[in-house]
């Protein structure tokens, strides 16, 4: 079962068709919500059909929040977490190895990444009462107390760096950093973890990080799985324990400000030579925060453009037209700032230049001219037609729940996701993107073209 | 599945009492149609969508030399019409249904799909069955496509420094079987590729009886299989052509291959000739190794810091930056082991070939320890509890083990049969098929990035 009650969730779709017409209020996902004690805010989903249960916990501790000195600092702190606990509260150390066979022997899975906004822990378990009262226990531990050996880092720096230079050698990563540099400029969401930012990371800095930034009170937690609205509480108080807890009544420690991203003044175009069987082409601009109202316009605008698989402006007109490419695309990348719009394709050396052109007209077009209405219900049918394989899992619930909790999205926000789709307009969405998207002030980046 | 939960028991040796109520989700079912398709529907009600495939038990294998690549570029001519479709019109019809669509092709068979709601789903069973029966497109819509498969090789082999020397390594590999040949083909075969290629693999293999229907989801299995009947059941059927069995024979000497490519870190791999599992039905010499094979791969890096982990990515003087070792076990051809790593800075291949088949050795000499052996099957068996959350992924298992001809609940015979596998069996696979005599090794050696270097020679061949 994907929700707690099956019956009304089949009940809300069994019309799915006639939502193409009919903004009917239905009772959709039942997503219930509290606070505890520490100011950690809770999301779950009961799902009962399979003994298993995912928890993610976000914090606002994103890459955005680097030093710029020091890019990366939150995924390799992340990443570092899951290398050895230290002994505390009468438990022994596990160094890496004892804590990954520890996971294995449960069973479940416990890690940690990070993104521009988000560090995000995930946790898998079955749902059997013992082993997931283990499986939360460890998780606890690795959440609270990560040793972050000194021996080990030296190591995983190595790795990385080695990582790097081997990456560096393809046109795609140095098509992909060209391009955010132009895009971002100085914003967070441009750095670039280099050998050199690397070589500035040492675990005092994770550390630090992670005892300033790990606080139950800025943790926003998603649980979908087959566990009770009290035992998904008792759950998290669990996953908490071994965190200080700041002394009752007391604020949680206030964020500083991060700066939004610049828009662009005039249009880049940035030619890197390079051999290889394909020129590698994006072409994009900043874009827009998760927070704009017309996140719904330009969701499905981006779709007709670029997005919707096969039957996409682009992939029409550069793939089905006329060969140029196994894969064209354009999508925007809404977060706490204006994250790129980006449109992205790769082409024999000697058709750079005509698949550059081909899509510029095409995103020109479309942002002077917006779809025309068939294109618009084509999207709509989509869309709305197809809402139920967005939450047809505990997985892709998990991500929906985490998405609301992350952007203060109301929780009804699912229930009434098709009626935001099916209420746009073709003057919506040219409105919106003419907002958005100025194509005389893109950034281009062609890495490899024929000379 | 509910046999499933419960071995979980005695094998977590951790619960004291059946906590959670797992409902036992419905089992699959199959069927043949009146003209030789299988059909089989998994029902899964936890979401009112569906996902519906249609799997030909025909891939690259199954090509012969000079069209290497056809399986798949069929593949992508097949969303190209019927006479009643237009070449795209297929893509938007599945759209405008609401449904996210795609195909792949291996090297064993090739898959089509929809995951549609599940009120649409007779919609897509209609439109598959079409192109299915009558896929029909111009030389002028073949010549167009032709150049986005050539793009996809490019892009996933071409300027892939590891594609290409895996590419290199089953070329030395094998010799008489088919899997020598790369999944996308040569470039060589694909700029010289005909539409009358593709037409004629086309009506060769694409007949009811090699081919499977495989429906997962909120489905009514008796609808369903009178949906299929309907659709399906009543396309015109001739025999499957017979298999030539270009039997691998056996290898006699190492082999050893080097490839250069611009790249910072060398790479090795280690591919040794194994037994692949041949039934879950009845007993076949070999299966029993090909299955502990499966677990003394898990035991050496099925989880991290698992023994070649362990042994050569930590510590002060760690060889290798990465490490992996992997078992085919299924396939329609012939299975391969496969050691691989990359050397840590001032390391060289050589040792990382050393280390990684002394890891091997130390097996063969001392065996493992029930502790990793439990280990290795409990990840397993949890395993089989999570992937019931992806409708998807259960019609993708359930059409592959149709595809190389096991049982429906293969799924099951299968654990349970990696469950009664044995340390002493462990042990006594690593020291059976890891000498020199059937293996191949492939080392990427890097070249410095010389932007200024000509481009790798292409294959001369006409473009259409």
């Amino acid at each position: 079962m994907l929700a707690i009650k099956n019956v009304a969730f089949r009940a809300a779709f069994l019309g799915a068709a006639a939502l193409f017409h009919v903004s009917s209020a239905w009772s959709g996902i039942p997503i219930q919500h509290w606070q505890q004690a520490s100011g950690a805010a809770v999301y779950l989903v009961a799902s009962q059909g399979i003994p298993m249960v995912d928890v993610q916990i976000d914090f606002d501790a994103g890459s955005r929040r680097d030093p710029p000195a020091q890019a990366g600092l939150a995924s390799v702190m992340a990443a570092m977490t899951s290398k050895g606990v230290r002994a505390a509260g009468g438990d022994v150390v596990l160094d890496e190895n004892a804590l990954s066979e520890a996971w294995a022997d449960l069973g479940a899975s416990f890690g940690a990444s990070a993104g521009n906004d988000r560090l995000s822990f995930s946790l898998r378990s079955l749902t059997y009462p013992d082993l997931l009262a283990k499986a939360t226990r460890l998780a606890a531990r690795q959440l609270a107390e990560p040793s972050f050996p000194p021996d080990v880092w030296p190591r995983e720096r190595e790795r990385l760096k080695a990582s790097l230079r081997e990456a560096n050698t393809r046109p795609a990563t140095l098509a992909g950093r060209a391009f955010a540099k132009a895009v971002y400029g100085e914003h967070p969401y441009g750095y670039e973890m280099t050998e050199e930012t690397l070589d500035r990371i040492e675990v005092a800095d994770m550390r630090a990080l992670h005892v300033r930034r790990v606080l139950p009170c800025h943790a926003k937690v998603n649980i979908v799985g087959a566990v009770t609205r009290a035992q998904a509480d008792a759950l998290v108080s669990q996953l908490f324990a071994r965190l200080p807890s700041g002394a009752p009544g007391a604020a949680c420690p206030a964020l500083p400000a991060v700066a939004e991203v610049a828009p662009l003044g005039a249009a880049v175009e940035t030619r890197i030579p390079f051999k290889s069987a394909q020129a590698h082409v994006l072409i994009g601009q900043p874009g827009y925060k998760r927070s704009d109202p017309d996140f719904f316009p330009l969701l499905v605008g981006n779709y007709i453009l670029g997005g919707g698989g096969f039957v996409s402006r682009l992939t029409a007109e550069v793939r089905e037209k006329r060969g140029l490419s196994y894969s064209v695309y354009s999508y925007f990348a809404p977060g706490l700032h204006a994250g790129a719009f980006t449109l992205g394709l790769q082409t024999r050396p000697d058709q750079a230049d005509q698949a550059v052109q081909v899509s510029r007209e095409v995103v020109a077009r479309f942002v002077a001219q917006g779809p025309t209405a068939a294109e618009l219900q084509a999207a709509k049918d989509n869309l709305i037609g197809g809402f139920a394989l967005r939450i047809d899992s505990n997985r892709k619930l998990l991500d929906n729940v985490a998405n609301i909790a992350w952007n203060n999205l109301p929780l009804d926000y699912l229930d009434h996701w098709t009626e935001q789709i099916a209420r746009i307009t073709q003057a919506d969405i040219k409105a919106a993107f003419a907002r958005k998207l100025q194509p005389e002030k893109m950034v281009t980046v062609i890495v490899g073209a024929k000379p | 599945m509910k046999r499933l939960i419960l071995c979980l028991f005695p094998l977590l040796g951790l619960l004291a009492s059946p906590g959670a109520s797992a409902q036992t989700p419905p089992r699959a079912e199959q069927f043949t149609l009146s003209n030789g398709m299988t059909l089989i529907v998994k029902p899964d009600r936890r979401a009112p969508t569906a996902v519906h495939m249609l799997w030909v038990r025909v891939g690259a294998m199954d090509e012969v030399d000079g069209t290497s690549g056809v399986a798949h570029v069929l593949e992508h001519m097949m969303f190209k019409g019927t006479p009643s479709l237009k070449p795209g019109e297929f893509s938007r019809r599945v759209a405008a249904l609401g449904g996210r669509e795609n195909a792949f092709t291996s090297l064993d068979y090739t898959g089509y799909y929809q995951q549609i709601p599940a009120a649409r789903l007779e919609d897509v069973m209609k439109l598959e069955a079409d192109r299915f029966a009558r896929n029909q497109w111009s030389d002028e819509e073949f010549r167009k496509e032709l150049e986005v498969v050539k793009e996809e090789r490019r892009l996933r082999t071409d300027d892939n420094p590891r594609a290409q020397l895996y590419e290199a390594l089953h070329a030395a590999t094998f010799v008489e079987s088919s899997y020598r040949r790369p999944v996308v083909g040569w470039m060589s075969d694909l700029e010289a590729m005909t539409p009358a290629d593709a037409r004629a693999f086309y009506r060769r293999w694409y007949t009811p009886a090699n081919a499977a229907v495989v429906v997962a989801g909120d489905v009514d299995v008796a609808q369903v299989r009178q949906w299929a009947q309907r659709h399906y059941g009543r396309i015109a059927a001739h025999a499957v052509p017979p298999r030539k069995p270009r039997t691998e024979p056996a290898q006699a000497g190492l082999r050893r291959l080097q490839y250069k490519a611009p790249a910072e870190q060398a790479y090795v791999a280690l591919a040794f000739r194994v037994p692949g599992l041949q039934s879950l039905q009845v007993a076949v010499p070999g299966d029993e190794d090909a299955l502990a094979l499966t677990v003394l791969s898990a035991v050496l890096d099925g989880y991290s810091g698992a023994r070649l982990d362990r042994a050569l990515t930590q510590g002060p003087d760690r060889v290798a930056d990465s490490v992996g070792a992997s078992n085919g076990l299924l396939g329609r051809g012939p299975q391969l082991f496969v050691l691989d790593g990359v050397p840590a800075k001032g390391k060289t291949p050589t040792q990382v070939e050393a280390a990684l088949r002394e890891q091997v050795a130390r097996v063969a000499r001392e065996g493992v320890s029930e502790a990793e052996l439990q280990r290795v099957k409990t990840q397993w068996v949890a395993s089989e509890v999570y992937k019931l959350d992806s409708v998807f992924n259960q019609a993708r298992e359930l059409g592959s083990y149709w595809a190389q001809g096991l049982p429906l609940d293969a799924s099951e015979r299968l654990i349970e049969r990696l469950r009664a596998v044995t340390t002493e069996q462990v042990k006594s696979v690593a020291a059976k098929y890891f000498g020199d005599d059937q293996l191949t090794v492939g080392v990427l050696l890097p070249q410095p990035l010389d932007r200024s270097r000509p481009p790798r020679p292409q294959p001369t061949g006409a473009r259409h």
